[in-house]
């Protein structure tokens, strides 16, 4: 029986259930779990207060007295030299106190992340993209801060704007970092050997983040120059050092915290910085708690998002649909500054292969500086973009050879044992992509469903229907290595309860939860006895971002070496203390068994303390077996993969290029998860993210540089019908991680959003029907109505376009 | 003349008289009533993040609605019962079943927009026993429409929608609990309802609440300068978005005998100025049934909850999607000056972009659809980048009149998002009229449209786009595959009944 707890959609169809969990009464062992510890399904440990308004968020809290609101001005140039700034009518409009402009930044008017020194704070005599920060207005009220704030009489003089990867190109304009190469074996000889080649270009658009809670911070100045900081950021480290570089003040002065985000998906790594560092800068200036929340527009207005990318591909393949050589050069928009970029279009690179082995191989990236806002880091951060350039060449291939798109790609994933060399040299261990997808092909009816579907479209003008199914292969770790690592603070308290703290922070995707079932496993206690607590550096420092999916694995085993730690202590304390060899000093739901006997773990812990053991530890962890040298391009950048595969059918109306996802299955790998409804809703969310970015979600800059789509009216996300219709996920089954991760799970945060992969490549299937499958469509994203309607133009009135030969 | 608003928030009555007339509903909760659990997403009404419910009596019984609280102004709630969702939880704190549901299915992951899809779900749980059709398409299309003006960036929506089919075996087994406190909300509403015309006066400005048509015609003759606000779902932008000063605000909605709607003897439909889309959905639907799909999919259900059919005329939007069908439909627009009234046919009203027919101090009371002749062949064809809650790229309303003989005797092509205004495609119409219903004639009149308009490209689509949908969805309207009639051409809206599992 498949759980209809865990999947969704009305109609199942029979199959094995893959979505199984082990019982939650047992675990390894054989020994009583605790209901709801971790490998089990326990409900987010938010959601009772979610669900009734009680999860407070920072623009939530109560204001402490004296607080003042920050609102911003904004650029409305691309490009251009700050003339003269006319601030007297913001100055002078009631309820403002004062407007702090670049010179009154005490420390260093600088917040690149990576130390490029190329992103001022607030704009000094040139503003690089429409959106800018130019001034910050503080006033008794927000309402007066945000009506103040537009009375600015900004004079400029216009530069050039670069706005888009073709004018940058064109012009020439400056990367914001280094390009990098990776090669294996030599693409040019393999393609000029090929029996077929061909080339193309595939663009693929950005992405607004639209997590529902803004970015928004507090500030509150405390003695001595103190300043604690409660941000909406996904790394508290990087806005503590950024608040204590513009105020000039050692890191130890500022302590930084979250409890919650209202989403995250990347947006708030970096860019919560710029929020953060103004509330402190105001509240440095008038000595009183100040807060900074954008109004949706400017929040759209102002911060980066996901990179988009023209990648330009040539590929060698022989008649059987094999891949003999791939060239191909990634080229980003990556905005006005550095920030992100590098990693990001590193890892595009790193997910060019997707799931595939390209045998010869070159691939180059280059991130071109434009005057638009700066891109950032966003679920996959560059991945999703590397993969669909993969995914586009499989199916040019398919084109070209008359498979099924599903067989080309079966044909070239990677190997376990051969074909199992990246592009970076790192050896695929673990490939298990082929499984997946042959597992779902047979699962959900590809190929019968494929049949029925051309059927149909042979007899039907106007709407058509596609499907495909597509794999996902995704490196867990950061690529740069010293981020891979993590700390913990577990406290166990006199009365038995335990407070859990960590480095990573809570923005929906359960990590709390998972951490709170880590603990209660390793001490056999329920939920509401261990306790996690708000995100702060003041506890666990020198943390890295709760990003790059990998918030459980490395914060996971850092919390469980906390644990264990305190473990050792109380085995050893209960090993003597009752006589007992300490292997008889076990953990269990029940209480602690001590040899014959059970203790209630307050118990123990209460005698521990008497006896003066310390109740409290840190915990530490690193990724092993990891390395990268971006200068070769070569190393082992991740510790493992994680795998799934997707199959989207979708309808499509080509009168007016309106489509529709029918029907969604998808087969994911998150090892032997450490809560399988969590991870189900990560996979969910993460698919409809992934297909929202490669069908509706459209950035619309005009000529001048502005951004026109920085509200929910104009920039749409995907809303509640728009889910597919049938939908049915499941988890892979005994399928523990190779490697020795928090309980042989794997990170699932980033890996589904590949999915929606499955959605752009249906639509394409249904425009092929155009011209009898005969060609590429080439089908560009977003695909909005408007860009399907124009491919399905093309493919009627010029039967496709002409491959070009390499 | 009163000169307090007076309603209820959760079990307390409030009284309010000095009230600035832009000061929204969200911000009183959030920054002077320690409310946060209602949030702030978009401040514009398209996220759901803010979304509360009002209740308010109507023949007798009280109706709940999901409005959003970012563009609802305090003054609207005089009379009304306000619920947040820091309402719901019952005597013994136990958690709605709404809530509980949302936690049993893991309905929120980062929690930011649930409080909002919380309230949107027990607003449908007032309303509609989703258990009785449990299984069903439109137990899709229901739970779909309900949560339209909800957005989640975080779920998929997937485990929300399992979490509403499990609220409703929930309630189906105990009952929904503020339905269940029915009489105690009649009662208490009843003793707010004194039929009395309002005005507020703040430092900020005034309200006028009239109570009577005349009540307004004479107020807003007085001060033309004044702004007329109905369900202010467009006037509430002009307040978070453009941050406009608004001194003197009256008020449409507190004038009851706007609200009437009614099928007059000679079949007309009237739908005064007061009256909601929500209010108007099911008389439209009857009367104009080939724009139901389209007509579901104007603003969201919080939106529509608060907007208004006149309103919507009356803010002269070239991209609203009401003007095009009622203009398709024939309506008629009553506009009213002080004691003077006259009767222009709708599409006269609009003269150019942001320019319409209408005198200072002149409001609408109505508008007036005229009964469709019998043979009309209908079709309403909304385009849009989302297919839930998205303005639209294009809209297209044709009505043709067909004679005995199978000619073309009429035809009414309406086009929303082809021009400045809301207009009529005169050209592709002069190219079908006497003409049988045949792919030439189709042609033909395709050709014509595209000389019809020369439309904007924006950010919504481009003039090719608009151009060349404009001609296409004239092909739904002779699609020799509509069953019965064009309405019944397959559109995605249509396509559920096709699909397979």
């Amino acid at each position: 029986m498949v759980d209809p707890h865990r999947t969704a959609g009305h109609q199942t169809p029979a199959q094995p259930d893959l979505a199984g969990t082990q019982p939650a009464s047992v675990q390894q062992g054989g020994e009583p779990a605790v209901v709801g510890g971790a490998s089990s399904s326990l409900r987010h440990e938010s959601a009772h207060l979610h669900v009734a308004g009680g999860a407070r968020y920072v623009d939530d809290m109560p204001l402490p007295a004296g607080a003042v609101h920050v609102a911003l001005g904004l650029s409305s140039k691309a490009h251009a030299r700050i003339k003269h700034m006319g601030l007297d009518a913001v100055a002078a409009y009631p309820g403002v106190i004062c407007v702090l402009t670049a010179k009154d930044i005490p420390g260093h008017n600088q917040i690149s992340p990576v130390g490029a020194g190329d992103e001022p704070l607030l704009a000094e005599d040139e503003v690089f993209f429409c959106g800018q920060p130019l001034f910050a207005v503080v006033a008794q009220t927000r309402h007066a801060a945000r009506h103040a704030a537009v009375l600015a009489q900004v004079e400029y003089e216009d530069l050039p704007a670069v706005l888009t990867v073709e004018q940058a190109r064109a012009q020439g304009s400056a990367l914001v970092c280094r390009s990098l190469e990776m090669t294996r074996g030599n693409a040019q000889q393999a393609l000029a050997q090929a029996p077929c080649k061909l080339a193309g270009q595939l663009v693929v658009g950005g992405q607004e983040h639209f997590y529902l809670e803004g970015q928004a911070a507090l500030a509150w100045p405390g003695e001595d120059g103190e300043m604690r900081v409660c941000s909406s950021t996904q790394h508290p480290t990087e806005t503590q050092h950024m608040v204590a570089h513009v105020l000039d003040c050692p890191n130890n002065l500022v302590t930084v915290e979250v409890r919650r985000m209202g989403g995250g998906f990347g947006g708030k790594e970096t860019q919560a910085n710029i929020v953060a560092c103004l509330a402190a800068l105001a509240a440095t200036h008038t000595g009183r708690p100040a807060k900074l929340r954008l109004d949706r527009d400017d929040d759209m207005l102002v911060t980066g998002k996901r990179h988009d990318f023209v990648i330009d591909y040539s590929v060698g393949f022989d008649k059987q649909g094999q891949v003999l050589g791939v060239d191909m050069e990634l080229a980003a928009r990556c905005g006005w500054s550095a920030d992100l970029s590098g990693p990001v279009t590193d890892r595009a690179m790193f997910h060019a292969d997707n799931a595939y082995y390209y045998p010869d191989v070159r691939l180059r990236s280059m991130p071109l500086r434009t005057n638009t806002q700066s891109n950032t880091a966003f679920r996959g951060f560059g991945g999703p973009q590397g993969a669909a350039a993969a995914e586009r060449i499989m199916e040019e291939i398919a084109f070209a050879t008359g498979l099924d798109p599903l067989d080309v790609r079966l044909r070239n994933v990677y190997g376990t044992t051969e074909r199992n060399v990246t592009p970076y040299h790192m050896t695929v261990e673990d490939s298990i992509a082929g499984e997946v997808m042959t597992q779902l092909a047979e699962d959900c009816d590809y190929r019968k469903r494929r049949e029925q579907i051309r059927a149909f479209n042979r007899t039907s003008p106007h709407m058509r229907r596609g499907i495909a199914l597509t794999p996902v292969k995704f490196g867990i770790s950061f690529t740069a290595t010293h981020f891979n690592q993590a700390g913990a603070l577990v406290h166990v308290y006199t009365d038995g309860s335990v407070q859990v703290n960590h480095g990573g922070t809570e923005m929906g995707q359960g990590l709390h939860t998972k951490m709170v079932q880590i603990a209660m496993r390793e001490f056999g206690l329920p939920q509401d006895r261990v306790r996690i607590t708000a995100t702060t550096t003041g506890k666990v420092p020198n943390t890295s971002a709760t990003a790059a999916s990998s918030g459980a694995d490395l914060n996971g085993m850092a919390v469980l070496a906390a644990v264990r730690t305190i473990k050792d202590r109380l085995v050893a304390f209960a090993a003597t203390h009752w006589q007992v060899p300490p292997e008889q000093v076990r953990f269990i739901a029940a209480g602690v068994g001590v040899g014959e006997a059970l203790v209630p773990f307050a118990t123990l812990v209460n005698a521990a303390y008497m006896a003066r053991v310390s109740l409290s530890s840190t915990g530490f962890y690193k990724t092993p077996k990891i390395s990268w040298d971006a200068a070769t391009g070569r190393g082992r950048p991740f510790y493992y993969f994680a795998y799934g595969a997707a199959c989207a059918e979708v309808a499509v109306d080509l009168l007016t290029g309106e489509n529709r996802i029918e029907r969604v299955d998808i087969l994911h790998d998150a090892g032997q998860s450490l809560n399988p409804d969590i991870d189900i809703g990560q996979i969910e969310g993460g698919f409809v993210q992934g297909a929202g970015w490669l069908t509706m979600e459209e950035l619309f800059w005009d000529a001048a540089g502005r951004l026109r789509t920085h509200t929910p009216s104009t920039y749409k996300i995907p809303a509640c019908s728009d889910r597919p219709r049938i939908f049915n996920v499941r988890l892979l089954q005994n399928a523990p991680n190779r490697e020795d991760t928090i309980f042989r799970s794997k990170a699932v945060g980033e890996p589904p959003f590949v999915h929606g992969l499955a959605v752009l490549h249906g639509i394409s299937d249904a425009l092929a029907s155009l011209d009898e499958y005969r060609t590429c469509p080439r089908l560009n994203a977003p695909a909005t109505p408007e860009q399907i309607l124009r491919v399905a133009e093309r493919l009627r009135q010029h039967g496709g376009v002409k491959d070009e030969q390499a | 003349m009163r000169q307090h608003i007076r309603f209820y928030v959760g079990d307390t009555l409030h009284r309010l008289s000095d009230l600035p007339p832009d000061l929204t509903l969200l911000d009183w909760l959030r920054e002077q009533q320690g409310r946060t659990g209602t949030k702030e997403g978009c401040n514009e009404g398209d996220c759901g993040a803010c979304t509360v419910l009002v209740g308010r009596l109507e023949q007798g019984r009280v109706v709940w609605c999901a409005v959003n609280a970012c563009i609802q102004l305090v003054w609207m709630l005089d009379g009304a019962q306000l619920l947040t969702v820091e309402d719901l939880r019952g005597a013994n704190g136990q958690l709605h079943p709404v809530q509980q549901a949302m936690v049993d299915e893991h309905g929120s992951q980062c929690g930011f927009c649930t409080p909002g899809f919380v309230m949107s779900m027990v607003a449908l749980s007032t309303q509609v026993d989703l258990a009785a059709l449990e299984g069903t398409l439109d137990e899709e299309r229901i739970i779909n429409e309900a949560l339209a003006g909800n957005l989640c960036r975080c779920t998929g929506y997937a485990p929300i929608v399992r979490a509403m089919k499990k609220a409703a075996t929930y309630c189906a087994s105990n009952g929904e609990p503020i339905h269940a406190r029915m009489q105690e909300f009649i009662t208490r509403l009843h003793h707010l309802q004194d039929g009395a015309t309002v005005e507020l006066r703040s430092p900020a400005g005034r309200v006028t609440l009239p109570a009577s048509t005349d009540a307004l015609a004479a107020a807003y003759a007085q001060d033309p300068a004044a702004v007329l606000v109905a369900g202010g779902t467009d006037v509430g932008l002009w307040i978070t978005k453009r941050l406009r000063q608004l001194p003197h605000i009256i008020a449409v909605r507190s004038v009851q005998e706007l609200h009437q709607i009614e099928t007059r003897p000679d079949g007309a439909l009237w739908i005064g100025a007061a009256v909601t889309y929500t209010q108007a959905m099911p008389f439209l639907v009857s009367h104009l049934p080939a724009a139901a799909d389209a007509l579901r999919r104007i603003g969201s259900t919080q939106v529509r909850n608060a907007a208004t059919v006149c309103g919507n005329i009356g803010n002269g939007s070239p991209i609203g999607d009401g003007p095009p069908i009622f203009i398709a439909a024939g309506a008629e627009l009553h506009l009213r000056c002080a004691q003077e009234r006259r009767v222009i046919p709708l599409e006269a009203f609009f003269l150019a972009y942001g320019k319409q027919d209408i005198r200072p101090g002149e409001f609408i009371e109505g508008v007036c659809i005229p009964p469709q002749a019998p043979g009309s062949v209908c079709g309403v064809y909304k385009v849009s980048k989302r297919f839930d809650q998205d303005i639209s790229a294009v809209l297209g309303a044709f009505r043709l009149v067909m004679a005995e003989d199978g000619t073309i005797q009429e035809a009414r092509l309406a086009y929303g998002g082809m021009a400045g205004i809301p207009c009529r495609a005169k050209k592709a119409e002069a190219a079908l009229l006497g003409q049988k219903r045949t792919q030439a004639t189709l042609r033909a009149a395709q050709a014509a449209v595209k000389e019809d308009f020369t439309p904007l490209s924006d950010m919504r689509a481009s003039a090719w786009y608009r151009t060349t949908v404009a001609a296409n969805l004239l092909a739904r309207l002779f699609d020799p595959d509509a069953r019965h009639a064009p309405s019944g051409a397959p559109t995605l809206q249509n396509w559920q009944e096709l699909a397979h599992g």
